[in-house]
């Protein structure tokens, strides 16, 4: 069973459809019994990163998915769920991530527009299971005001004033800064090789 | 590279889209779920419905329209037309719409800005605004010594007289004058008011709209251009994304609303109806001019599951 956390707050809905259509199906999970018998996670992030981890801590779903992420559960974070995954964000400062990338989640500062909403390139790093199949240099959709650092575990970078961390893979845990259910093709390419990995 | 965005607008009347891209290929003009596939094949990189019912009924079945679209699309989806209360908007959200935009509500009461961006987040909260020329400022064109023309406004100052200024562009040298020479207009373009269009714009920003999308009520249905000194005075002033709207005719028109007009995306209906531009070969001419697009050479549908666009038995392909 694919399971879709659903914290109150995330963009549940544009990624069931897309999951759906792609020939998968999920269940939408907001309690920590149901997130057991889940073969794969999906956290589709939105908002404010104090009211996610706030909200997921409220539903008893923090510790279960640490553990589980701990443990090599295969886990897709899209945007917020990318930067849960970093020791810190400053839009939250007293509130730790989940530690498992090094390093701070910061605002964009800069000349450019924030917050960043609209289509940049990948610069695609390494070869990787998460982008299998997308072309050098795609666009995909952004909406963000934060980002992570690039970090050891970098499958591709965007630079929009800042380069940060677009796409990481490490072992099992997957997650991307932007939005693959808004990214037309290459989004409906990304969620396609987790979802069939 | 960060894209300038082409945004394709459907208008929607009591659930059916009466205005809409149209291609001749397409047989079903009519499905909302196939104009869907069809313009993100072609590259649009957002996609606006607007609603242009009067009734409630209509509003009603709109729901049913954006479902429709929502299921088969995967680019940003904006709905807007009508949207009155969070409640409103909040439906919309749940029938799949990405982006919710307000209007004329928003004029009258602009808190509605803040509520729904405190639900969703600014980034789901796009406030349109129709701008006109000032009603105080009227444009003489009288041909000019050495053969050309030569554009006078005429400015009513303070105490009612009227003063003559030579001005080319025309709202640049008011805007030299100290004057903000656009007017918000609200009900669909019927009915003036007197707020400013700059100073509602910063003010629509500072209460949590994450975008503009700027209609040129001047320059909306020319096909002459977009309003370029109305969209840089505005693009200027926030520090939100603008989308340009209202006069496209032209792929350069698109260039220099993006060059000129300083805007973050354009959107247009008019120029792709009956297929005589499309979007990728608007994007083609935009790349080749420098204006950074999402472009690539060939676009083929690999991972849909849906099948294969059909041909129209009178295609000549």
């Amino acid at each position: 069973m694919i399971a879709l956390i659903d914290y109150g707050g995330g963009n549940l809905g544009s990624v069931l459809k897309a999951v759906e259509h792609l020939g998968h199906s999920a269940q939408t999970v907001d309690r920590p019994e149901l997130l057991t018998s889940a073969a794969k996670i999906i956290l589709p992030g939105q908002g404010h990163f104090g009211a996610m981890m706030g909200a997921l801590a409220k539903r008893g779903l923090l510790e279960p998915l640490r553990q589980m992420l701990a443990a090599g559960k295969p886990y897709l974070g899209i945007c917020l769920g990318l930067q849960a995954l970093y020791e810190a964000s400053d839009e939250a400062p007293e509130v730790p991530g989940l530690g498992f990338l090094p390093g701070r989640v910061r605002r964009f500062e800069g000349v450019f527009k924030v917050p960043h909403v609209g289509w940049s390139q990948l610069d695609i790093r390494r070869k990787s299971k998460l982008l299998g199949g997308v072309a050098p240099a795609s666009f995909v959709y952004y909406c963000h005001s934060y980002h992570g650092p690039v970090t050891a575990h970098s499958v591709a970078t965007t630079d929009y004033g800042q380069r940060f961390e677009a796409a990481v893979e490490m072992g099992s845990l997957w997650a991307v800064q932007f939005h693959p259910e808004k990214s037309s093709e290459v989004g409906l390419r990304v969620l396609k090789n987790f979802l069939d990995a | 590279m960060f894209a300038k965005r082409i945004i394709p607008c459907l208008d929607c009347k009591d659930g059916r889209v009466v205005k809409g891209i149209q291609f001749v290929n397409l047989r079903d003009a009519g499905d909302p779920g196939a104009l869907a596939e069809m313009y993100d094949r072609e590259g649009a990189d957002e996609l606006v419905m607007l609603d242009i019912s009067a009734s409630r009924e209509g509003r009603a079945t709109l729901l049913e329209t954006v479902k429709q679209v929502a299921r088969r699309l995967f680019i940003p989806l904006t709905v807007g037309g009508g949207v009155r209360s969070l409640d409103d908007a909040l439906r919309l959200f749940s029938a799949g719409a990405d982006k919710v935009a307000v209007n004329t509500a928003a004029v009258e009461t602009p808190q509605l800005i803040s509520e729904i961006a405190k639900h969703v987040g600014s980034q789901a909260v796009v406030v349109a605004i129709d701008a006109k020329l000032s009603r105080d400022l009227t444009v003489e064109v009288k041909p000019s010594l050495s053969g050309g023309v030569v554009a006078y406004t005429l400015v009513r100052e303070p105490d009612g007289r009227m003063r003559e200024s030579i001005t080319f562009p025309r709202a640049v040298a008011r805007c030299r004058l100290g004057m903000s020479p656009w007017d918000v207009v609200t009900y669909g373009g019927t009915h003036p008011t007197d707020f400013r269009a700059l100073e509602w714009a910063a003010r629509a920003a500072s209460l949590g709209a994450g975008e503009i999308l700027l209609t040129s009520m001047d320059a909306d249905g020319t096909q002459c251009g977009f309003d370029c000194e109305l969209t840089a005075a505005i693009a200027k002033s926030v520090h939100i994304p603008v989308i340009a709207s209202g006069g496209a005719g032209e792929p350069e028109h698109f260039a220099e609303v993006f060059l000129r007009g300083a805007a973050d995306a354009a959107l247009a209906a008019s120029i792709f109806h009956f297929g005589q531009h499309t979007i990728r070969n608007l994007k083609e001419f935009l790349a080749a001019r420098g204006v950074p697009v999402r472009w690539e050479r060939s676009r083929e549908l690999k991972v849909r599951s849906s099948e294969r666009p059909r041909e129209s038995s009178d295609s000549s392909s």
